[in-house]
């Protein structure tokens, strides 16, 4: 899709209350544009809580229901099922959620509601941290990044949502990144045209948790996807497929760049450079990503 | 209208279906569960025709009533104990948002350690959360009260959520025979769902953004106003419901053989049942006791329990404890009273962990207190 096809219309409005560089308004333009105004759409505890601006004024021109959280599944669960039986199937209803709220303390919900099969889409803005409490850590922080509660490095690896989605086996699952608009409108607009439960993550880099320059923000996805440190694809029907560089990376047809060509531009990780190299963490972080590349190979490169 | 011999939780939900919730959600726990099973059965057999949502938590079965709600939808559900302790952040949340979910509670003790039976604190322990709470005490009174509970909370004075509570096993196990009336007593008395507020997409609005504390004041304040609105049109309820089907169980209070008593008895839940034969015994014997079975717990009845506290002194009955305080009916009786009323009030705490209650033990604490040989507040059964 040209930049010119995309949809005109606006759901996220002017002056919302966002920080400059925010990677979530750029998500959620994307998003909106693609779903449209016949969507409700459900927001759990998160920077959106906040990016929807101070009653009684909102940023968004479509419904919205905040909800505690760990509720976002729940809740969009209970709006579904109130529009079905009123024969509104005309809506599509989304949660919209942070990855403190899907990895963390909203991962039984979602767990529930995929299995549930309800007919909603599921997006998680993932910025790794638990940025609107003020940048700690979450389940999907990467080892060795700096937050307000690992002061010297997150001991532990994120977990791999995506993996734990797909043993759900719902109709349609994909991860992307706020850095590719095209692959955004496209996964949202054919998850929008799926019944059943749809799961779409979007990587979201955050400048003041990950600490880097605000106009860095489309510039840490790109790079975050060149190093296979977060990676584009989509799983229908249980049919896998990586896209964009990914594809290539997945298929060895390029070499995935160093990770540190990602992490030395995030203040998240210059202990790892100063006052002397961690090579021990340095090396550590990289293996991870091999690694996680050796697996998708096993499970989705065909022969 | 057909007679229904059933225990308490199947005529809960016989209740709950007629009133034709468009969603419902919910969580097996005991002893909740021939409630959501019977729901389950009504689904069936196409005769309710609503969506069921059998979610993974009693927190998500209070999201999702909240979310089937926010749509625009009635909803109900049904937990207890430790299944309604798991919901209360929701509680909150479905009475701050003014959402008219009608929830069955069966009331039940929390654990450590495990224990099934009967006891009030799970329910107590939510009184602060906004919601209407209802207390009956035999099956056709919660059939009644389901069916009333419904108009109450989505009266337009009212739009709050709703608690309707039964004693564990003594009436959510027990087979009792309650009316049904047909299904268009039940059309006509309830009228179709016009919600106060719902997402819509023709009307694009944000509900529970961040709100400074000028408008939270006020949403308080509304919720506040609201439940005393609802003291007065529980009472007109329930009296129109006696029109449509002729069955009335009281309005906040139940009062039985009150005329000229010195001593009145309050409690709540199957113990109030209970209490009327003690206080048939109790006047045989020539004691001028009466009993004012407490059905309504939020909004308190404040004014009422005044009255009662000019005619006679007060004997109050908790089956819970309010750790560090004392039995919760009996703190907010003696709030109630003060500065109003000279009367005395004697409270004890009995029945905690399911331990039973029967007239005979009621009429021994009417009498201790009818003497004025018992302390302010005495552990019934485990007296020093």
């Amino acid at each position: 899709m040209a930049l010119k096809d995309y949809p005109v219309d606006e759901c996220l409005l002017q002056g919302n209350a966002s920080c400059p560089g925010c990677p979530a308004t750029i998500g959620l333009r994307l998003v909106l544009k693609a779903l449209g105004k016949k969507t409700i759409m459900v927001v759990p505890a998160c920077c959106t809580a906040v990016i929807e601006s101070l009653y009684p004024h909102t940023s968004f021109d479509i419904p919205v229901m905040n909800i505690a959280f760990e509720a976002a599944a729940a809740g969009a669960s209970g709006v579904e099922a109130a529009l079905r039986q009123q024969g509104r199937t005309d809506i599509t209803v989304a949660a919209w959620a942070g990855d403190g709220g899907t990895y963390d303390i909203g991962i039984q919900a979602l767990s529930g509601a995929l299995e549930r099969r309800t007919n909603f889409i599921y997006i998680c803005y993932n910025n790794q941290i638990y940025s609107n409490t003020g940048i700690q850590r979450s389940g999907a922080t990467p080892y060795a990044a700096w937050t307000t509660t690992t002061v010297s490095g997150k001991n532990e690896f994120r977990k791999e949502m995506g993996e734990i989605i797909l043993a759900h086996h719902i109709p349609y699952a994909a991860q992307t990144c706020i850095s590719y608009p095209e692959d955004v409108i496209s996964k949202i607009t054919k998850a929008k045209n799926i019944p059943g439960p749809k799961y779409i993550e979007i990587l979201a880099p955050c400048p003041p948790g990950w600490r880097f320059s605000m106009d860095k923000t489309v510039e840490m996805g790109r790079l975050a996807v060149d190093s296979g440190a977060w990676s584009l694809w989509e799983c229908e029907n249980d049919v896998m497929t990586f896209n964009g560089k990914s594809k290539l990376i997945l298929e060895k047809k390029i070499p995935p760049k160093p990770v540190e060509e990602w992490i030395k531009y995030q203040g998240r990780f210059s202990h790892l450079f100063k006052p002397q190299r961690d090579e021990e963490r340095l090396k550590a972080i990289q293996k991870y990503i091999d690694d996680l590349w050796e697996r998708y190979r096993k499970c989705y490169l065909k022969p | 209208m057909t007679i229904m011999m059933d225990t308490g939780n199947r005529i809960a939900a016989k209740a709950a279906v007629m009133a034709r919730p468009e969603v419902v959600a919910a969580y097996p726990i005991t002893p909740q569960t021939t409630l959501v099973e019977a729901i389950a059965e009504y689904v069936a057999n196409g005769e309710f025709k609503g969506e069921y949502i059998c979610v993974e938590s009693e927190h998500s079965a209070m999201c999702a009533c909240i979310g089937a709600s926010a749509a625009g939808s009635r909803t109900f559900t049904a937990t207890s104990s430790h299944g309604l302790l798991l919901m209360h952040e929701m509680l909150h949340w479905a009475a701050l948002a003014r959402l008219p979910v009608v929830m069955c509670n069966i009331n039940r003790v929390i654990g450590p350690g495990w224990n099934i039976w009967v006891d009030e604190n799970d329910s107590i322990s939510q009184r602060d959360t906004g919601w209407i709470q209802i207390y009956c005490s035999s099956n056709q009174e919660i059939y009644d009260t389901v069916i009333q509970a419904f108009k109450l909370a989505e009266h337009q004075k009212i739009v709050l959520p709703v608690m309707v509570n039964l004693n564990a096993f003594i009436l959510s196990h027990t087979s009792m025979p309650a009316e049904i009336p047909d299904q268009q007593t039940v059309d006509d008395f309830l009228g179709k769902y016009t919600p106060h507020w719902k997402l819509d997409i023709d009307n694009p609005t944000t509900f529970g953004n961040i709100i400074g504390p000028e408008y939270y004041f006020k949403i308080r304040r509304a919720m506040q106003e609201a439940q005393m609105n609802a003291k007065h049109l529980i009472p007109q309820i329930a009296k129109d419901w006696k029109k449509a089907s002729g069955y009335f169980h009281g309005d906040l209070f139940e009062y039985y053989k009150c005329d000229d008593a010195e001593h009145i008895l309050l409690s709540m839940g199957a113990i109030g049942a209970e209490s009327k034969i003690a206080i048939d015994e109790l006047q045989e014997a020539g004691h001028k006791v009466g009993l004012a079975r407490l059905r309504v717990f939020r909004p308190f009845p404040t004014e009422e329990v005044r009255k009662l506290g000019k005619q006679a002194n007060l004997i109050v009955i908790d089956r819970n404890i309010s750790i560090g305080s004392e039995g919760a009916l009996f703190n907010e009786v003696k709030a109630a009273l003060y500065g109003e009323s000279e009367a005395k009030a004697t409270g004890f705490i009995a029945g905690l962990g399911g331990k039973d209650v029967t007239y005979k033990d009621i009429e021994t604490m009417c009498q201790k207190a009818i003497q004025g040989t018992a302390k302010e507040q005495v552990w019934y059964g485990m007296e020093e």
